[in-house]
């Protein structure tokens, strides 16, 4: 516990981004959040606007901001039922923020089980904040955290401290380190596009000028694997993000659909090259390793179990696109679904219980997700329009998608369950093909 | 598509002149900019200039074959169109043809990839069989990414559930 977080603190250092002095002790991580049905009932969580230290204008703004942030970002996960700050017995400027100055009952009595308080300095640039995390029925701070930093590191800290709050409620760290690569049309052409977890600061990644299609993270974040047209056919281009050059992988035929093993510089991906569509397994820049399937017909979208140890991809090896799952020790495969005509786009989930899929329902796309032995298949959307490309959040506690719901094809993210299906950003253009990149980079 | 066919005949009917009247040692290269980014080795203008010269492409030869829902096998009218796009072929050794396979917007758009590399594939395979040189007939599959009608309607994916042809 102890030694990570000065792992973190002394990465968080190193970087010069901002320094992060854990000033309280921390007792212990509360599961408090069931994470096998987290979100039957939404923890109903108070997060007042913080309090200002000196009281300058541009300290409010920026304070305003950080609490507004602090609110979206934790309600993004969909655990928590933020509550509305009208109902507040509150005032910040006047009340204090710690335990001992904070009357719980004030905060039980309008329902709040979890509150957050901070206090929010700002001198020049530079901006200090204070935020605890409190269980208000049992009248104790749970977390406590100090972050010193430039005024443009707010968000950093925020999603820092929102990272703390889900590792302490969950014991896992969350979503607020990962990132969205998709495809979008805004140029007039098929990009491939980056922003954070959120939707927020989208970037465009390539500049192609033709079809770019299907991106993948490698599971440490360096590599972005996509297929593109830019070639004169669909080749797969491997990049390295931080120095932004790229390998082929271009054989005669088709070169579609890579997928970055977990853990490890490796790549499954599909090629036509033998005259038939078999999946392969490739090294990080595009080196043959190995032939994974082989079977007459199109064998495509592979997507790795979190052990590496399997794969689950499309065949139409009997008529229409199923889902089959490949043992990679034994070399066994065996079909995964069974329920409907067209079901393609597996994506497994990150605790690897689950696979998601696109199967289709009275002529239109619908997300499910199915147990991996095969069970339960569960449709998740129902809205009208194709819903599509499922992807997992790193911590398997949501799944992103586009849909035509609204019209033109856009991205948006819901519960591992379903439910708070919500818009993830709007742009122009249509948006396709969302994936989620791994957990923490940094 | 059909700008691109008369680009490529008048470029096919200049060579040969250029050919003769400028200067025979200067090659002639980079001078057919390649209308599609070919898989194949760029379209080089064909070496036998006098058949060239006369080469007109029928309207068949670029006319598309369509298939059904998530298939890839060729309806009897897609052979019927294919056998006469085999027998000009045939009387015209210099062509070379460029299959693309394109498919509708119901599918997704990773499967439809590899369908319409199918459908390309089996067009391409139909032509080999009656006696047409692998080596003349290349394939890439566009998918649903290039539909020829953008409306999403039954209309619009039958005619977009199919193969183009492009001669080069």
């Amino acid at each position: 516990m102890r030694y990570r977080r000065w792992v973190i603190c002394l990465l968080a250092c190193a970087a010069g981004a901002f320094s992060i002095l854990p000033v309280w002790a921390q007792s212990e991580t509360y599961q408090y959040i069931d994470i096998r049905n987290p979100f039957l009932r939404k923890i109903p969580l108070a997060v007042p606007l913080f309090k200002n230290q000196t009281g300058g204008p541009r300290e409010d703004e920026n304070s305003r901001k950080a609490v507004e942030l602090m609110g979206a970002s934790l309600d993004f996960t969909g655990y928590f039922k933020i509550l509305d700050r009208g109902a507040f017995l509150f005032d910040p400027q006047k009340s204090g923020v710690a335990a001992a100055d904070i009357t719980f009952q004030n905060w039980t009595v309008i329902g709040a089980e979890l509150l957050i308080t901070g206090i929010f300095e700002q001198a020049g640039d530079n901006v200090t904040m204070e935020l605890r995390l409190f269980y208000t029925i049992r009248s104790r701070q749970a977390l406590g955290k100090r972050y010193s930093g430039n005024v443009a590191e707010t968000r950093k800290m925020i999603l820092r401290f929102c990272s703390e709050v889900i590792y302490y409620l969950t014991g896992n760290r969350g979503i607020f380190d990962s990132k969205i690569a998709f495809v979008s049309t805004g140029s007039g052409k098929k990009e491939i596009y980056i922003c954070d977890f959120d939707g927020y600061n989208p970037t465009r990644l390539t500049y192609n000028d033709s079809i770019s299609l299907f991106p993948s993270w490698s599971s440490n974040g360096q590599y972005l694997a996509y297929t593109s047209y830019k070639g004169g056919k669909p080749d797969i281009y491997i990049r390295n993000l931080a120095d932004k050059r790229e390998s082929v992988i271009a054989q005669e035929g088709l070169n579609i659909t890579p997928a970055w093993a977990p853990g490890r510089l490796e790549l499954a991906a599909t090629m036509s090259f033998s005259g038939d569509q078999e999946i392969y397994l490739l090294t990080g820049t595009g080196k043959m390793i190995k032939r994974l399937t082989n079977n007459r017909g199109s064998d495509v979208s592979p997507t790795w179990s979190p052990d590496g140890r399997k794969l689950a991809f499309v065949s139409n090896r009997t008529g229409g696109p199923q889902i089959y799952v490949l043992d990679l020790d034994s070399g066994n495969e065996r079909r995964l679904t069974f329920e409907g005509k067209y079901i393609t786009q597996p994506a497994w989930s990150p605790r690897g219980d689950k696979i998601a899929y696109s199967g289709q329902v009275g002529g239109f796309h619908q997300i499910f997700v199915i147990d991996v032995d095969g069970r339960n298949p569960v449709q998740l959307t129902r809205d009208g329009g194709d819903s599509e490309s499922a992807t997992w959040s790193p911590d398997g506690s949501l799944i992103m998608f586009n849909s035509t719901r609204e019209g033109p094809s856009r991205l948006y993210v819901m519960t591992a369950f379903g439910t708070d299906q919500r818009r993830l950003l709007l742009l122009n253009g249509e948006q396709t093909n969302p994936k989620w990149s791994s957990g923490v980079f940094n | 598509m059909q700008k691109k066919v008369w680009i490529v005949l008048a470029l096919l009917l200049l060579v040969p002149v250029f050919m003769f009247t400028v200067s025979c040692q200067k090659r002639v290269q980079a001078q057919a900019p390649a209308p599609m980014p070919a898989p194949a080795p760029a379209p080089a203008p064909a070496p036998a200039p006098a058949p060239v010269a006369k080469m007109e492409v029928p309207a068949f030869m670029t006319e598309r074959i369509f298939f059904d829902f998530d298939k890839s096998a060729l309806k009897l009218e897609a052979q019927a169109l294919l056998k006469k796009k085999a027998e000009w072929l045939k009387a015209n050794p210099a062509a070379k043809l460029l299959v693309e396979g394109n498919c509708d917007e119901r599918g997704t758009a990773e499967y439809n990839l590899a369908l319409g590399e199918r459908r390309a594939e089996s067009a391409k395979k139909f032509l080999v069989d009656l006696g047409i040189d692998a080596k003349r007939i290349s394939t890439i599959s566009y998918g649903e990414e290039r539909p020829m009608d953008p409306r999403h309607t039954e209309d619009a994916w039958a005619k977009n559930r199919n193969d183009g042809f492009v001669i080069n």
